[in-house]
């Protein structure tokens, strides 16, 4: 039996996903044109699932600060922070991180993902308790198992079974950890982090927000749901990534506790991994000035976001419960949602595709994510392909053709 | 609530308001298995069972569970060690 039959039911449901049309993991484009277009085969696409939040992937500045640096310091650091040292830059950009979240300390990742490992497994030790959210991201559940602490699920967003589940840890002995998103990213909705923030709190335990899909797109600042909330003084670190709004690639950990530069040497994922090229820092600090500049960009993805989300629930789609970049249609099943997709794409539009189990209540999702840099042409764009397919599939009901007078 | 037999008594009921066709549920069935349950359902009849029992199981206990009576042992272990 080969190494690999134990995905044999894998294998069977990608291959009846890839019977229906294109495979919907494997997409190659041509080229990445703009943050809002793509072209596939030959033909160009809207990109409406990339999490390119800003548009700033192509931002003028970014480019110049990115090549700046790349001609500078070469095209990579080749090795660890602790092993290799740290380039200026690397601690530019923890400076300017932890300034602009009005926080003391700032460590940056190579990935947000390995941010989320790297603090999540390090900071609850053995005889600690981690709560998560159970609808956290595969990085929170993959830092549970890496750390060796306790670790219990909460129901989604539910302030009370946390209050809960708080309660039953009064008497055991270490630390509680309770985890934390800013804005899922399968549904697009925000943590009811005031009332998650208030248990947490009354609990004595700490608190860790993921605002990998808020940051620069919630809060009057873009400091994300923690700053949207007011609850910026009861999260102890907020943990984020550069990869969406900022349009790059790294992570990122801001806190205000005590001796927090000992996870720099305690921290495995920041230890033994390659540390980001400088190039990207560059690129990353140039669009978090930009973020800073002004309101603009944030404004703009927010309005764009209930265009969409509006028009999409106009049309009689299932859609997450609120307007964010993320916005997903529910689908009533594998097939019709995979059959939705290749038919969007045939229409010259991209967006993701999510199937159970990564999709919180077992329905297939298309995910979409909207982003400043769309105009108003390409979203209305989308909405009819949107409604077309949609109409064809049954998803929505067609219009009722007019009657003839 | 406390004795195996409670506990189970307590199980089934919630097994019955779940699962997708009936099921006769004996100590040795799989809960992953046999209960016609995906692993979404599975977890959330688990979060069920825990505000039932008013017991929270970390999820490397959870991992251990095979059946029933797994399930019947983690959560008696648990509704021991808790504050009276």
């Amino acid at each position: 039996m080969s190494l690999l039959a134990k995905f044999a039911p894998l294998r069977d449901a990608y291959s009846a996903v890839r019977a229906i049309g294109r495979d919907p993991f494997g997409v190659t484009f041509d080229s990445v044109d703009s943050p809002t277009e793509g072209t596939l085969s030959g033909r160009k696409v809207i990109l409406l699932g990339t999490n390119n939040y800003l548009g700033l992937t192509f931002d003028a500045e970014s480019l110049d600060e990115a090549v700046q640096a790349l001609q500078e310091s070469g095209t990579g650091t080749t090795g660890s922070r602790i092993a290799n040292g740290s380039y200026r830059r690397h601690a530019e950009l923890e400076r300017r991180i932890a300034d602009f979240f009005g926080r003391r300390h700032a460590m940056v990742f190579t990935t947000g993902y390995q941010a989320n490992l790297g603090i999540i497994s390090t900071l609850a030790g053995r005889e600690d308790h981690l709560l998560i959210d159970a609808d956290s991201h595969a990085s929170i559940y993959d830092a549970c198992k890496l750390g060796t602490a306790e670790v219990i699920r909460f129901r989604h967003s539910d302030p009370a079974d946390l209050e809960r589940r708080l309660r039953r840890l009064e008497d055991q002995p270490g630390h509680r950890v309770v985890v934390v998103e800013g804005i899922y990213s399968m549904l697009g909705d925000c943590a009811p982090l005031k009332e998650i923030a208030a248990v947490t709190r009354a609990a004595g335990a700490y608190l860790i927000v993921d605002e990998a899909h808020s940051l620069g797109v919630l809060g009057a600042n873009g400091r994300g749901l923690a700053e949207a909330t007011g609850t910026e003084a009861d999260v102890d670190f907020i943990v984020g990534t550069f990869s969406k709004s900022l349009g790059a690639i790294g992570g990122f950990c801001v806190s205000d506790i005590e001796d927090f530069d000992l996870l720099r040497v305690a921290c495995r994922p920041y230890m033994f991994t390659a540390s980001l090229p400088p190039s990207i820092a560059a690129s990353v600090g140039s669009a978090l000035t930009r973020v800073q500049r002004g309101a603009d960009l944030r404004n703009r993805v927010m309005s764009n976001a209930r265009h969409l989300y509006d028009g999409l629930a106009e049309a009689g789609f299932d859609l997450g419960p609120q307007a964010t970049p993320i916005v997903s249609l529910r689908l009533p099943s594998v097939e019709v949602a995979v059959a939705f997709w290749n038919a969007l794409l045939d229409q010259g539009i991209y967006v993701n595709l999510a199937l159970p189990p990564a999709t919180p209540t077992n329905q297939p999702l298309l995910r979409t994510s909207v982003s400043a840099a769309h105009t108003p042409a390409q979203l209305n764009k989308a909405l009819a392909a949107f409604t077309l397919v949609g109409q064809m599939l049954g998803v929505v009901a067609a219009p009722q053709r007019a009657l003839a007078v | 609530m406390n004795t195996d037999t409670e506990i189970l008594d307590t199980i089934v009921r919630e097994i019955a308001k779940v699962a997708p066709r009936q099921v006769s549920v004996t100590p040795a069935t799989s809960v992953t298995r046999d209960l016609g349950l995906d692993s979404l359902a599975v977890m959330n009849f688990v979060l069920t069972l825990e505000e039932t029992f008013d017991v929270s199981i970390p999820m490397d206990r959870i991992a251990g569970v095979e059946t029933i009576e797994d399930l019947v042992a983690t959560i008696r272990s648990l509704k021991k060690d808790a504050p009276v």
